[in-house]
């Protein structure tokens, strides 16, 4: 069984169709590419795998997604568990205003963690995880605001981590950044697979090729081609696809 | 032509800030020597005229007023920009609601202060019935300072805050306000200042009484009140300078703390 | 972890915080109208709108409002002339005019002008403006021009904090459309900018009256505070406001009751401002 299965799935903001019957397997252990032009759909598609839709205003969705098999949109799905379980790293690194330490810890405590010794050990383990446990050890008590873009977007990344999540979504992770913090970034990726199950929404086809397992296509809010990543970069079969890989339109 | 419109423009400004340091300048000068250590004496007589007894009564309104009007302001503040959805009916009713509010003039707060908590409740001329009249006073001026400030709060905060699994809650008071602190804060400071500078609204719920009000139902006068009543008296126009003087303090203590705290909500941004 | 229904009780204490403003707002139209519309019927709305005589004690009384409706809109009148141009070239000043560094010195001090409380500026005419009027006039001191220039004092942060942020959101484009045309800073500023700023500065204007037509304590000390028709701009004169406050302390039953209705009115003029207010800033914003 896939990790997350979406399924005839239409999304409208008010009378606009922003998704077209969608259908997609996300595999476990991989990641998952979303390619296409702006404003094609792919990150509202990422969006509403962990219903971060849902605060947006006259947001409708028909179809299903399911995690694990389970209806995601049920009415009895725990929405804050779900997004504890598909956790999310924003375009823009996005730290709270307050120390390293309470950033990572967030999570946990607001998960009901409260034990000291507990706590220590999930900070230190995100922040290991995420590739920067070295470069922030010993200024756990320092701003999260005072640190450089690529370390804060590591320390989202971390943040995310900390509540031990299945399914990492990832919105454009490194568009904000220099190509040295996102060549780190792109590393941790592929070191995080192992563990976890990633979503990766790139402006970037390079980035795409270098990291992705599978890759899907958006344009106007359908899913036009979705497959392994080196056929869809080597041999699209649709037009569409090709034109846009090549540079031709987007 | 230029040139005119040059002279007038700075001759403008020349005269608005002339006018400015000249009433701080003379209250300030006519009122400092006459801040003798009698004015502060713990009992008011007709002799010492003691300011003393008002400077208490303005901390006691002025907190009680905080104490009710800051957390209403502020929820009605959340309610407003973080829960409250585009469109809705509710919100409208509010924003028209503190508007209007906030253009009533202090004597129409004061005239019904005084029908209702003192005549209609039964109140009396009381702390309560004018810290009640004040809190409806600072009311919109709490809540429109809320809503800027949460406004001024980054969305990816938010995000993030839910995207970890925290419920609405927890993202508000965790996340949303600290950030957004320094503004409310501002917001209750010129509160603050509104309330010390009160006085129509006042004279008629709170009462005109020269000494420490000894409960929520005894009556008090603050600083604002007593340079009023001094100077419709006529016979004390000195202590009227040195309580003037008092007033000033606080204002610019009040004013220069509330300039800090919105830039630091610019800076924090 | 917070459960579900606290979430939701929270929630509740939110919407009904919310709901305290409107109840404000209910309980003081309540109050106001409810103590003062009767006494107008009684009386009859033409006698107490346009009666010239206020006299509480005669027997029997009369009570005409017309000499404080008039009292209010003279000295308001008054503070516009003065406090409005004054007001806006400040605004223009601050925005245009000076450097950076005063910039920080004098943006404070209009902050500060804003929190000093009416009793201080009210003692300050009193004891500045009031002798100086009585010795180039005579009399008392205490007219409509004294307490039409301490309210235009009075109004002066008002105008200039509205106003200056109006000018300062013109789009920069607009003045340099005119200076590339080869028009001087003075007339850019003048024929282009502050032009584009009107409806801001309108709405500035608009709630300065609503503090000019508001202000209390300050004018009862220099407004002479005399019931009857205004007799000249020299002359003393009594406004609705502090018609509330003299007589407050001592009315009773009908005298009473005429007081809240001069409250009463006083709304309508504070109502209808507001509304004005809001119109003005709706069609600005869009």
């Amino acid at each position: 069984m896939s990790k997350i299965s979406v399924k005839n799935m239409d999304l409208y903001y008010g009378d606009f169709h922003a998704l077209k019957n969608i259908n997609m397997e996300i595999e476990s252990n991989e990641i998952t590419a979303f390619i296409g032009p702006s404003g094609c759909g792919k990150s509202t598609l990422l969006k509403s795998l962990n219903r971060m839709n849902d605060l947006v205003e006259g947001c409708k969705i028909t179809g299903d997604i399911l995690l694990d098999g389970k209806d995601i949109y049920a009415s009895n799905f725990d929405i804050n568990l779900l997004r504890k379980r598909v956790g999310m790293v924003f375009q823009k690194p996005n730290p709270f205003p307050m120390s390293i330490y309470d950033n990572i810890a967030y999570g946990p405590r607001t998960h009901g963690i409260k034990s000291k010794s507990k706590l220590d050990d999930i900070v230190e383990k995100s922040l290991r995880n995420a590739a920067i446990w070295n470069e922030v050890k010993n200024d756990l008590k320092k701003n999260a605001l005072r640190i450089s873009g690529g370390q804060q977007q590591r320390i989202c990344i971390a943040r995310a981590l900390a509540v031990d999540p299945e399914v990492l979504l990832m919105d454009e992770p490194t568009s904000a950044l220099d190509p040295i913090s996102t060549a780190k970034i792109e590393d941790l990726v592929h070191e995080l697979k192992k563990d976890y199950t990633i979503v990766m929404v790139t402006h970037n086809m390079q980035q795409a090729t270098r990291v992705s397992d599978k890759t899907a296509f958006f344009l106007t809010g359908e899913v036009v081609e979705f497959g392994k990543t080196e056929d869809i970069f080597s041999v699209p079969k649709d037009k569409r696809t090709e034109y846009y890989i090549t540079g031709r339109f987007g | 032509m230029s040139k005119v419109i040059r002279y007038a423009v700075k001759i403008s400004a020349f005269l608005t800030f002339g006018i400015l340091f000249f009433i701080i300048g003379y209250i300030l000068f006519r009122g400092i020597p006459h801040l003798t250590p009698s004015l502060f004496s713990l009992k008011y007589t007709t002799e010492n005229v003691s300011l003393f007894p008002a400077m208490i009564t303005t901390i006691l309104i002025v907190a009680l007023t905080l104490l009710i009007a800051t957390p209403i302001g502020v929820f009605t503040g959340f309610y407003l920009v973080e829960y409250a959805k585009k469109g809705n009916k509710l919100v409208e009713i509010v924003r028209i609601a503190t508007e209007t509010l906030s253009g009533i003039p202090s004597i129409v707060y004061g005239l019904f202060g005084m029908l209702f908590f003192v005549i209609r409740l039964g109140f009396q001329y009381s702390l309560i019935a004018g810290t009640l009249t004040a809190s409806i006073m600072v009311l919109p001026l709490i809540i429109r300072s809320t809503e800027e400030a949460l406004m001024s709060v980054d969305d990816s905060l938010r995000e993030a805050s839910f995207g970890l699994g925290a419920g609405k809650l927890r993202t508000i008071f965790r996340v949303v306000l600290p950030v957004a602190m320094p503004g409310i804060l501002s917001g209750v400071i010129l509160a603050i200042g509104r309330v010390v500078g009160e006085t129509a609204a006042l004279m008629y719920t709170l009462g005109t009484a020269t000494k420490i009000p000894n409960g929520f139902f005894s009556s008090g006068r603050t600083l604002a009140l007593h340079m009023y009543l001094l100077s419709t008296e006529g016979m004390h126009v000195n202590e009227s300078y040195a309580t003037g003087v008092i007033l000033l303090i606080i204002v610019l203590m009040i004013n220069s703390l509330s300039t800090y705290l919105s830039n630091r909500l610019m800076k924090g941004r | 972890m917070k459960s579900k229904s606290f979430e939701g009780f929270m929630k509740g204490i939110f919407i009904v915080s919310a709901m305290m403003s409107i109840l404000a707002i209910i309980l003081i139209c309540y109050f106001i109208f409810a103590g003062g519309i009767p006494f107008i019927a009684e009386y009859g709305v033409k006698g107490f709108l346009l009666g010239t005589e206020w006299k509480p004690s005669n027997n029997p009384a009369s009570f005409g409002i017309l000499p404080m409706i008039l009292g209010s809109v003279y000295v308001t009148i008054g503070a516009i002339i003065i406090g409005v141009p004054i007001g806006i070239l400040t605004a223009t000043y601050l925005s245009k005019f000076c450097g950076d560094k005063l910039y920080r010195v004098l943006k404070p001090s209009i902050n500060l002008m804003s929190g000093i409380p009416s009793i201080v500026y009210g003692f300050f005419a009193l004891t500045v403006i009031v002798p100086i009027m009585r010795n180039l006039f005579g009399g008392t001191g205490m007219n409509i021009v004294t307490a039409s220039i301490l309210l235009g004092i009075m109004i002066l942060p008002t105008i200039i904090g509205m106003s200056e942020a109006s000018i300062r959101a013109v789009p920069q484009s607009y003045y340099e459309g005119s200076v590339g045309l080869g028009a001087t800073h003075e007339r850019a500023i003048m024929t282009v900018v502050l032009p584009a700023a009107r409806s801001g500065i309108l709405s500035s204007v608009i709630l300065g009256i609503g503090r000019a037509i508001g202000e209390t304590m300050a004018v009862i000390l220099v407004a002479g505070n005399q019931a009857r028709m205004p007799k000249g701009i020299l002359k003393g004169v009594r406004t609705m406001t502090t018609n509330i406050v003299i007589e407050m302390a001592y009315a009773a039953d009908q005298h009473r009751e005429a007081l809240i209705a001069t409250a009463a009115i006083l709304f309508i003029f504070i109502l209808i401002i507001n509304a004005t207010f809001l119109i003005v800033k709706r069609r600005s914003a869009n």
